[in-house]
């Protein structure tokens, strides 16, 4: 029986293969669809989620790669959209569709936790992710309001 | 999912009648066919009578229910009609809840496209809001015996003006309900400096759901005991299963059954392609059971679709003589006669919409034998009515039987009014007897998409000694939309050309405008701005040609091509104008020229000139869906070709504006939609399968690649509301272009950008 830890509670799996990507596995299996499906390829960010803090790709990420990590979804970001990314994400008015922005959220979460003060040229490299309603700009606005307020947590 | 009236998402009508006939008052917009709102109340002895149009209710406790039946795919629409309601109505708008309809044509245009929502009602939501308000102050009125003008709705109360007495709306809600509904012209509408929320900025009402992703997308709508499904649709369009071994594919832990759907008849419209459906307990037990069926395809004529040989069949067809759809003076006679004649052919690839969130649907059928009783459709969906016209005739029911509920859509562009995918998860529901969620996979989306058209302008003028036109002809070539709906179209229709080509705004004595024919050999579908997007970047670059060929500035040389502040005679020119009257929106050259202006001085056009090689300023403008725009554009492109495009700046005179923060929001992302079009846009095919599959060969631009910069200036205006989302897309790749050759000296006329060679010495 595989079990995984998902925002600090763990969950039997029961008999599911092993090689099924996490982001499957949260969605249809636990019922946490808030982390979105976007291209199965890791090359649009959208299913970002943080495994022990770091940010991964859950649609390639199998769900023996995940063993006795520490799962977080946007779910488990914080109990109340207070996390300073969705605080300053509301403040700039970032999301059109939002489709995208859940997987923005954990990218920029996990790049803010190591840089305090990310750079543009850090934000172009590290925030890779695709918005097709084009929020980039917004975004990159949003990250340095984030980047502030945790720069004085 | 399977109890729609206990969800905001998709409540039923019965629901909402239900919760009426608890004691609120509700009511009713009643659009005529003649397009004038007639508002009836719901209030009389039996609410199941009336007909649920567009509608408010106040419940007792003061809670304002407003009807959302427009989608929310990124445009705010979901919170900028209802705020107009609550505007008129003057609710407190934390006390407004949204609800979202489900499919009834009885609530007039659903079909969330073509940049029209707040064109088409934003009058009718006033009304509804009024009607409502004053009804409210004439209960006041009657409970206070005092006359109904000296009350008035003001933040959720009526007040009295003769004294200090105010009564909150919900107390009211029971006198309110047995009175007559007033007659529209027993309203009086706001004047606009009292508008509360028209004009002011609001977050979206879906936002914390959002950012802390509880909302819920077509990918994310359950239905209780839902299998999903992943479907082998046919590599060419118009194939049909041959044969094949689901073997392989049952033996994967989770599969419960595999079903084939028929291939449609007839031409594509929104018929499923048809293929070979697995359906199981997950997502991905369907996905890879789909990939492990062996199928063997009848691959028809479709099979031969080749876009290199068809590039060269285009260029033919708009290099001869075409049939004419607009023409004034002689245009052949002054260019055969002209010793100065400039020609340049345009060409930009068939584009996908690949939204965020792919194509998904979620059906319940249930059946008595052969029979279909009910069928419930949820959906990621910008047009439930279109849903209902398509699933009904699949379960062999009235359309308006089917219910439909719409979820929240990760992204449209035009792709989710097309339902084949909602009727695939009808047609396996009904087959499978339990409720069946359809994913497409990006792989999916990208190979089997309604696509944007490919297609070749041919543009030539004669021009005088001054470098200025005396005649101007373009002709068009490429598949039609309407091909999708009849296979015997074979030439750019009328409204086709009316976005860029046959409106042209350009002041010439001799014009002339002409199409191709062209076949379809794939789905062609519409795209945010559709064939504006070939047309406007072969219109827009053609005037940067001439200024420079006439040694002029292209900016001063644009503006004298607009002409003289005029009106644009739109029956002369055949334009239908969207179906919009000529005196609400006239084709007004002087708004034209006045966004072009203050686009030029925002991004102080003059200093382009002093720009060192590698850097230049590019200038387009158009009107698109009623709204006027221009952009002016920089680039910075390095001496080995890399492209940079640090700022943007954007001038739109859309109207007036009843979400300002949402409309700046909707022009940048254009921007970004349209420089992702630009720079890497192309799906090309080979053997009738589309080569591209994924967002690693058919790339989106993302923060890095994607203008720095977007300057957003918005024209404060109370002409009627014009169109938004798809108005600023056109004008954005001329412009680019013009700034690259500003920049470079290279004239780039095919498009995307990633198939040429920047590099300058």
């Amino acid at each position: 029986m595989t079990s995984i830890n998902v925002n600090g509670k763990v969950h039997d799996l029961g008999d599911v293969p092993d090689d099924t990507p996490l982001l499957w596995v949260l969605r249809d299996q636990l019922g946490l669809t808030g982390t979105k499906y976007g291209c199965g390829i890791a090359e649009c960010g959208i299913c970002t989620v943080h495994l022990d803090g770091v940010a991964v790709q859950s649609c390639i990420t199998q769900l023996s790669e995940v063993g006795d990590s520490k799962v977080t979804t946007i779910e488990g970001l914080s109990e109340d959209g207070s996390h300073p990314v969705q605080k300053a994400w509301k403040e700039h008015g970032v999301p059109q569709c939002g489709y995208c922005q859940v997987g923005q959220m954990m990218m920029a979460a996990a790049m803010l936790e190591s840089n305090h003060d990310p750079s543009d040229d850090d934000i172009d490299s590290e925030m890779w992710n695709i918005c097709r309603c084009g929020t980039y700009p917004r975004i990159r606005a949003a990250i340095k309001t984030a980047a502030k307020e945790m720069q004085t947590r | 999912m399977n109890a729609p009236s206990k969800t905001r998402n998709g409540i039923s009508r019965r629901g909402f009648l239900a919760a009426a006939s608890a004691g609120s008052l509700v009511l009713m917009a009643k659009v005529t066919d003649g397009q004038d709102v007639v508002v009836v109340g719901a209030t009389k002895a039996n609410l199941e009578s009336f007909d649920p149009d567009l509608f408010v209710s106040i419940a007792p406790d003061g809670v304002v229910s407003i009807l959302a039946h427009r989608s929310e795919m990124g445009t705010g629409i979901r919170t900028s009609l209802p705020r107009i309601v609550a505007d008129e109505l003057e609710a407190d708008w934390a006390r407004v809840e949204i609800v979202q309809a489900i499919g009834d044509k009885r609530l007039g245009d659903q079909n969330t496209d073509g940049s029209n929502s707040i064109r088409f009602f934003f009058d009718r939501m006033r009304i509804a809001g009024a009607t409502a308000r004053t009804m409210l102050e004439r209960a006041a009125a009657q409970q206070w015996d005092v006359a109904a003008d000296q009350c008035h709705g003001d933040n959720h109360r009526v007040v009295h003006s003769g004294s200090d007495r105010a009564i909150g709306y919900g107390e009211l809600v029971s006198i309110a309900k047995t009175l007559d509904v007033p007659a529209a012209d027993e309203l009086k509408l706001k004047p606009a400096s009292k508008f509360r929320y028209i004009g002011k900025d609001a977050p979206i009402t879906d936002m914390d759901a959002i950012l802390t992703g509880k909302a819920i997308y077509g990918i994310d709508a359950r239905m209780e005991n839902q299998l999903y499904a992943v479907i082998a649709r046919p590599p060419v369009v118009g194939a049909a299963v041959k044969s094949y071994d689901a073997a392989d594919a049952m033996e994967i832990p989770g599969v419960v059954d595999v079903v084939e759907i028929p291939k449609f008849d007839g031409a594509p419209l929104f018929q499923p392609l048809g293929g070979i459906a697995v359906c199981a307990q997950s997502t991905w037990a369907a996905w890879q059971g789909r990939d492990a069926i062996d199928i063997e395809w009848e691959e028809g004529p479709n099979a031969n679709y080749d876009t290199d040989q068809f590039a060269k069949t285009l260029a033919e067809s708009a290099n001869r003589p075409g049939k004419a759809v607009r023409n004034h003076g002689d245009v052949g006679k002054v260019i055969a006669e002209s010793d100065n004649v400039h020609r340049a052919d345009y060409t930009v690839p068939h584009l996908s919409h690949a939204p965020m969130e792919t194509p998904c649907a979620v059906a319940d059928v249930k059946t008595e034998g052969d029979k279909v009783v009910s069928c419930v459709v949820t959906a990621a969906t910008q047009n439930p009515q279109a849903v209902q016209q398509a699933v009904g005739p699949a379960m062999g029911m009235k359309p308006e039987d089917v219910i439909v509920n719409v979820t929240l859509l990760g992204s449209g562009f035009g792709r989710k009014s097309k339902p084949d995918y909602c009727v695939e998860a009808a047609m396996l529901s009904r087959k499978l007897g339990r409720p069946v969620h359809v994913t497409w996979t990006r792989e999916d989306d990208i190979h089997n998409d309604y696509f944007h058209t490919m297609s070749h302008l041919h543009l030539e003028a004669a021009v005088d000694e001054k470098g200025k036109p005396t005649a101007w002809l373009a002709r068009a070539a490429y598949p039609t939309i309407g091909s999708t709906f009849n296979p015997s179209a074979k030439e750019p229709a009328g409204f086709e050309v009316e976005m860029g080509l046959t409106d042209c705004p350009y002041q010439i004595p001799n014009l002339r405008v002409e199409v191709g024919q062209a076949v379809a050999h794939t789905r062609i579908g519409w795209l945010r701005s559709v064939a504006h997007i070939q047309q406007n970047f072969a219109v827009g670059s053609f005037a940067d040609e001439l200024a420079h060929r006439a040694d002029r500035d292209p900016y001063e040389y644009l503006l004298e091509l607009l002409g003289e502040d005029r009106h644009l005679d739109l029956e002369a020119a055949g334009l239908s104008n969207r179906g919009a009257s000529a005196t609400d929106y006239p084709y007004d050259i002087g708004r034209l020229k006045a966004v072009t202006r203050r686009v030029a001085e925002r991004a102080d056009w003059q200093r382009g000139k002093d720009l060192p090689k590698g850097r230049g300023l590019g200038i387009a403008c158009c009107r698109a869906f009623l709204g006027y725009t221009a952009h002016v554009i920089e680039v910075d492109i390095s001496k080995d070709g890399k492209l940079r495009i640090p700022k943007v700046w954007v001038s739109l005179d859309a109207g007036l504006i009843v979400s300002p923060d949402r409309v700046r929001a909707q022009v940048e992302g254009a921007a970004v939609m349209a420089t992702t079009q630009a720079r890497y846009g192309k799906i090309t095919f080979k053997n009738g399968r589309a080569q591209q599959s994924n967002y690693d060969d058919y790339p989106m631009v993302t923060m890095s690649d994607a203008p720095r910069e977007i300057i957003v200036d918005l024209v404060d205006s109370q002409a009627a509301p014009a169109g938004v989302g798809e108005t600023t897309v056109p004008s954005f790749a001329p412009a680019l272009c013009n700034a690259i050759f500003a920049a470079t000296g290279k004239r780039i006329r095919d498009l995307p950008l990633r198939d040429h060679d920047l590099s300058w010495s």
